[in-house]
């Protein structure tokens, strides 16, 4: 149990800074962290799967996490019939020069794998290929484009409930990884993260611009949920009986039944609010639970040792007959695929798809910071960093904003200096969150919880 | 004529904008090369770093221009180009002590530096949020255009024209003095030679007598005049606005990477590789071709091999494809 005590305070302490967020914000606004965070630290446990169990270096986050999104439009989205008539056909057809495309690259490598001229083959077919997707895609995505665009535009997805599109989000990201891992794994380690960063940045770029396929920066809304909506909650009886039993004293100091009326109605609407919010928080969590205790169990199995040997020593451990280019590919995968299964959750959450805000450069790097800060090579740091790290993101402007205001008390509000620190305030977010980072390196390299090995 | 004309299409919309382009990109390349090669770690913050430096050249621009200094018919901004690179140069030394220098005497791993950076690359995207806030700014002044198309056509008597922009020709001739002053400095001069020395060999290098300190200051002082000559002649032709810097970043790298990192040549040439590449590939040739081929065989569509919404895409798929068959760059790199 000592073992654990730092988990355990470290743990109280963010706990009590969102229930204290609850108490002097709003508890929907609590609760909106909270959600967050828990993203965030599904985010971080796949992060941490890649450079705190194998030392691997990922900086395409972004790119994982916006195919977990298009997985959500993807599978629950209900079809587009139209579209799929005009323009289905093509794209199927577009779907079988790519497999051939794929098999023949696989043949030229496998009979011509030592000719010389083997490249200039793979650029032939690829040439060709492309050619052959552009000639037959085009009038097909032109007519799918013009079916009803403010609305549709896109070929829909097949109608399925959301939840089961978080794991199409995880395979998704998993078939990425793969294209990925065997492209990229090779590289220095600093060279794999700028190319996973440019590679996810190309993902994204298709996202966004390929409008037959989510709409692109559109944006596809109403998404489905797995929790109920507001309005319903709010027309139906049961929840309005159940937010007056829990307000009933409040409710009873009111004598005229009017006021009372008024008062019970707006408590439904923020307890609508609030329960949504809640539902979402408890698959979430059981999501991270379930995410943790098999990411626990894997790291202290023989294969997570194997894992801990390859990243300290490569040489020593691929002497011993480990397989390192598998093992690493396997790795990469799983990360990723949880980072998908996040995305896949976090658009669930907003319940709209916005390839317009995947910024990879920004977002993945502030993942990175999670997972530096929290502490690699360990679930329950990683966690935690996911969520300390999200609270100073989300909570640095006020905080910002306290401290100017308490350091320039004795300045006129006129004053110019004080004017543009208040205006500025947002970005103080930068600042925490890098001397943070900096902060952390320098004197906790290991992060606020580091990593336990445990010995046998 | 009609081939004159085809060829001047193709000057002014593909090759003067691509060299413009090219030029800024491998000012910026020079500068990842550069720490890369001597001080071994991809910076991050390289973006953030040359939108740092441009930074105080675009408030000094505004206040002489409130003062009513002027550079004749030459951007004021180039006027204020020692008092930016002395900020930077200032900037960048202190970075280098306080964080930096830590992980350089600790003999930290290269993905640790590059961790560094981003924290670095946080800090200073804060500072210039700060300062100058997140808004597009344009501090070009003077002479716009040194050669206009209607000027072009009448000159000439062609039906198409070229339109040259002063920034592109000062991008293009600034870049091509500051390039060559940099080669012959890392080539011909004692300091440079040692710098080269201590970049192939870090140990050898010390056994000899080279001041690693000296070494690494004089790299950050090169670097620091590179990134803010590059950002302020990007910012001169395009416009300066913060987080288009940050996402410059992406491109310098694969400039960078295509040329060999570590190789302030390749870096020079990869810049141009990369810049050339987005524009002929998201180029509509239509116009092109027209001039071409006999009037009856003109093309219906655009003849765009991609649209210009994957401008960025185009360069880094270059990328990996050179990490795919060639993964020390076009021109021999570090090993990887």
């Amino acid at each position: 149990m000592r073992n654990y005590a730092n988990v355990i305070v470290a743990y109280s302490i963010m706990a009590v800074l969102i229930l204290l967020v609850g108490i002097f914000q709003s508890w929907s606004i609590a609760l909106t962290i909270l959600n967050f965070c828990l993203i965030s630290a599904v985010m971080t446990i796949g992060a941490n799967i890649q450079w705190g169990y194998a030392g691997l270096i990922n900086f395409g986050i972004m790119g994982y996490t916006a195919l977990g999104g298009l997985a959500v439009v993807l599978v629950s989205v209900d079809p587009v019939k139209e579209a799929w008539k005009v323009g289905g056909l093509n794209l199927i057809l577009c779907l079988w020069v790519i497999i051939l495309m794929i098999f023949s690259i696989r043949f030229v490598l496998k009979h011509f794998g030592k000719h010389k001229f083997k490249n200039y083959g793979i650029a032939a077919i690829i040439v060709t290929g492309i050619i052959l997707i552009r000639v037959t895609a085009a009038p097909g995505i032109e007519a799918i484009e013009s079916v009803d665009p403010a609305k549709t535009g896109f070929l829909g997805g097949m109608g399925l409930p959301v939840l089961f599109s978080w794991i199409v989000g995880a395979f998704f990201a998993a078939g990425l990884a793969f294209i990925v891992g065997k492209i990229a794994l090779g590289l220095r380690a600093d060279y794999l993260a700028i190319a996973t960063l440019l590679i996810a940045e190309i993902v994204v770029s298709i996202i966004k611009h390929e409008e037959w396929l989510a709409r692109g920066v559109k944006n596809v809304i109403g998404l489905k949920r797995p929790a109920p909506y507001e309005i319903d909650l709010q027309t139906s009886p049961w929840f309005i009986n159940l937010v007056e039993k829990i307000n009933s004293g409040t409710l009873s100091a009111i004598s005229s039944i009017s006021e009372k009326q008024e008062v019970l109605k707006q408590m439904v609407i923020n307890a609508s609010s609030i329960y949504v919010k809640l539902c979402f928080t408890g698959l979430f969590l059981t999501v991270v639970i379930i995410l943790l205790i098999l990411t626990q169990k894997a790291l202290y199995s023989p294969w997570g040792r194997k894992m801990r040997a390859i990243r300290d020593n490569e040489e020593a451990a691929s002497a011993m007959g480990k397989n390192i280019v598998k093992e690493h590919l396997l790795i990469f995968i799983l990360g990723s695929a949880i980072v998908g299964l996040a995305g896949a959750m976090m658009v669930t959450n907003d319940g709209l798809f916005t390839p317009g805000s995947y910024s990879p450069m920004r977002y993945t790097f502030v993942i990175w910071v999670m997972v530096i800060v929290g502490g690699t090579g360990n679930n329950f740091g990683a966690i935690l960093g996911g969520f300390v790290v999200w609270f100073l993101w989300v909570e640095a402007a006020p905080i910002a904003l306290f401290l100017i205001n308490l350091f320039t008390t004795h300045l006129p509000e006129t004053n110019a200096v004080k004017a543009h620190l208040i205006e500025s305030a947002p970005y103080f977010r930068f600042l925490i969150i890098g001397i943070a980072l900096l902060v952390i390196m320098r004197y906790r390299p290991q992060g606020i919880i580091p990593e336990k090995i445990i010995k046998q | 004529m009609d081939f004159l004309n085809a060829i001047i299409v193709l000057l002014n919309f593909t090759i003067i904008p691509a060299l413009t382009y090219g030029s800024q990109l491998a000012l910026g390349a020079i500068f990842v090369t550069l720490i890369y090669a001597v001080l071994r770690f991809a910076n991050f913050a390289t973006g953030d770093m040359m939108s740092f430096g441009t930074m105080f050249a675009v408030l000094l621009t505004y206040y002489l221009q409130s003062k009513g200094v002027s550079f004749g018919i030459l951007p004021t901004a180039l006027l204020t180009i020692p008092f930016a690179i002395f900020m930077m140069i200032f900037y960048m030394l202190l970075i280098d002590k306080f964080v930096f220098s830590y992980y350089r005497i600790k003999k930290s791993p290269p993905v640790q530096f590059a961790m560094v950076s981003v924290g670095v690359m946080f800090v200073t995207q804060a500072i210039i949020r700060i300062i100058i806030g997140p808004t597009d700014r344009r501090f070009l002044d003077g002479e716009k255009f040194i050669l206009k198309a209607t000027e072009f056509k009448e000159m000439t008597g062609l039906s198409e024209g070229i339109t040259l922009k002063s920034t592109q020709a000062i991008t293009i001739v600034i870049t091509l003095i500051v390039v060559s002053i940099m080669f012959w400095f890392l080539n011909k001069t004692k300091t440079g030679t040692s710098m080269r020395a201590y970049s192939d060999n870090e140990d050898l290098a010390l056994l000899s007598g080279i001041d690693p300190k000296r070494v690494v200051m004089i790299t950050w002082v090169i670097a620091g005049i590179l990134a803010t000559i590059g950002g302020i002649l990007y910012g001169l032709d395009k416009s300066y606005r913060p987080f288009v810097y940050f996402n410059n970043m992406l491109p310098i790298f694969a400039a960078a990477i295509v040329g060999g990192i570590g190789n302030p040549f390749g870096a020079f040439l990869g810049g141009y590789v990369i810049a050339f590449a987005e524009i002929f590939l998201t180029y509509a040739y239509k116009k092109f071709i027209t001039y071409l081929v006999p009037e009856t065989l003109a093309p219906d569509s655009l003849l765009q091999l991609l649209s210009t919404d994957y401008k960025f895409a185009v360069s880094f798929s270059i990328l990996v494809i050179v990490l795919l068959i060639r993964p020390s760059g076009i021109f021999k790199g570090k090993t990887l």
